[in-house]
């Protein structure tokens, strides 16, 4: 009779991986802005000086992106065509997004609305918007 | 009868490392099929295209200009790789591949061999 164990040689480390493989393939990662994905994907960050927004944004004509501030609130909007589907073909996958698309985010108080930088490079719309130099710490010397 | 030449898929990695799951979109005509995949942020030496066997794997490094000591405040893009494998019907020639990528955009074109060409018979009047 050949031998078989009778737990598999790390239970926890498969938990884990199912676990990993679940939240990856329902996207349930943990966020306070719930379920809601939209196109393009974005990521936010910070540097004392200024203020960084990556849009994910692929296979898109630069000319026919809209960046826009207007009482600190930035809009990204767009539209994404695809390819159109030659004669006789049958679609298999269809995941990518296609259409018309805008996503608003809040900026916060001290930027510079008219510092900013936007430049697409490899498919990712990169926004950097300066902070205010009044809003810069400074250091008071006393007298 | 729609089944001829499925790409079907396996999500299992090939590795250990965490990897985002692209969208693709498969179309299937009559010599082949062409596959897109949004891999936004990954710069041209960064894809790796992988054929063993009937297995396609299609992995790419993200790399963006951060600024130094940027503090991310929110995130939807992750993990900076993305990686999907693919299982290839025996229709395709895989090892006539044809890649580019376009700003993020990777697209994949995979001729079916020889033999699953159509064809067209001649039927003779006698």
């Amino acid at each position: 009779m050949p031998y078989r164990a009778l737990f598999p040689r790390d239970l926890f480390a498969d938990l884990d991986r199912l676990q990993r493989e679940m939240q990856q393939s329902f996207d349930l990662s943990p966020n306070i802005r719930g379920l809601s994905r939209g196109f393009p994907a974005l990521n936010v960050g910070g540097t004392p000086r200024s203020v960084e927004i990556y849009a994910f944004t692929p296979g898109i004509d630069p000319a026919s992106l809209e960046v826009q501030i207007e009482k600190g609130v930035l809009t990204v909007a767009g539209e994404r065509r695809v390819e159109a589907i030659p004669d006789k073909a049958a679609v298999h996958i269809d995941e990518r997004f296609a259409g018309r698309f805008r996503r608003v985010v809040t900026l916060p108080d001290d930027v510079d609305s008219n510092a900013v930088e936007a430049r697409y490079q490899d498919g990712v719309l990169h926004i950097s918007i300066a902070r205010k130099e009044t809003a810069q710490p400074r250091r008071i010397t006393i007298q | 009868m729609t089944d001829r030449t499925e790409v079907s898929q396996t999500n299992e990695p090939t590795r250990n490392e965490a990897a985002l799951l692209p969208p693709v979109d498969v179309i299937e005509d009559a010599n082949g099929i062409t596959l897109y995949a949004d891999l936004p942020g990954v710069p041209k030496d960064k894809v790796s295209l992988h054929v063993e066997a009937d297995t396609l794997t299609i992995e790419g490094e993200v790399a963006l200009n951060l600024p130094e000591g940027m503090e991310p405040s929110h995130a939807e893009v992750a993990l900076p790789r993305y990686r999907r494998v693919f299982t290839l019907s025996k229709e395709l020639d895989s090892g006539k591949v044809e890649a580019e990528l376009n700003q993020g955009v990777l697209k994949l074109r995979i001729p079916k061999a020889e033999h699953a060409q159509p064809r067209k018979v001649e039927v003779k009047v006698a």
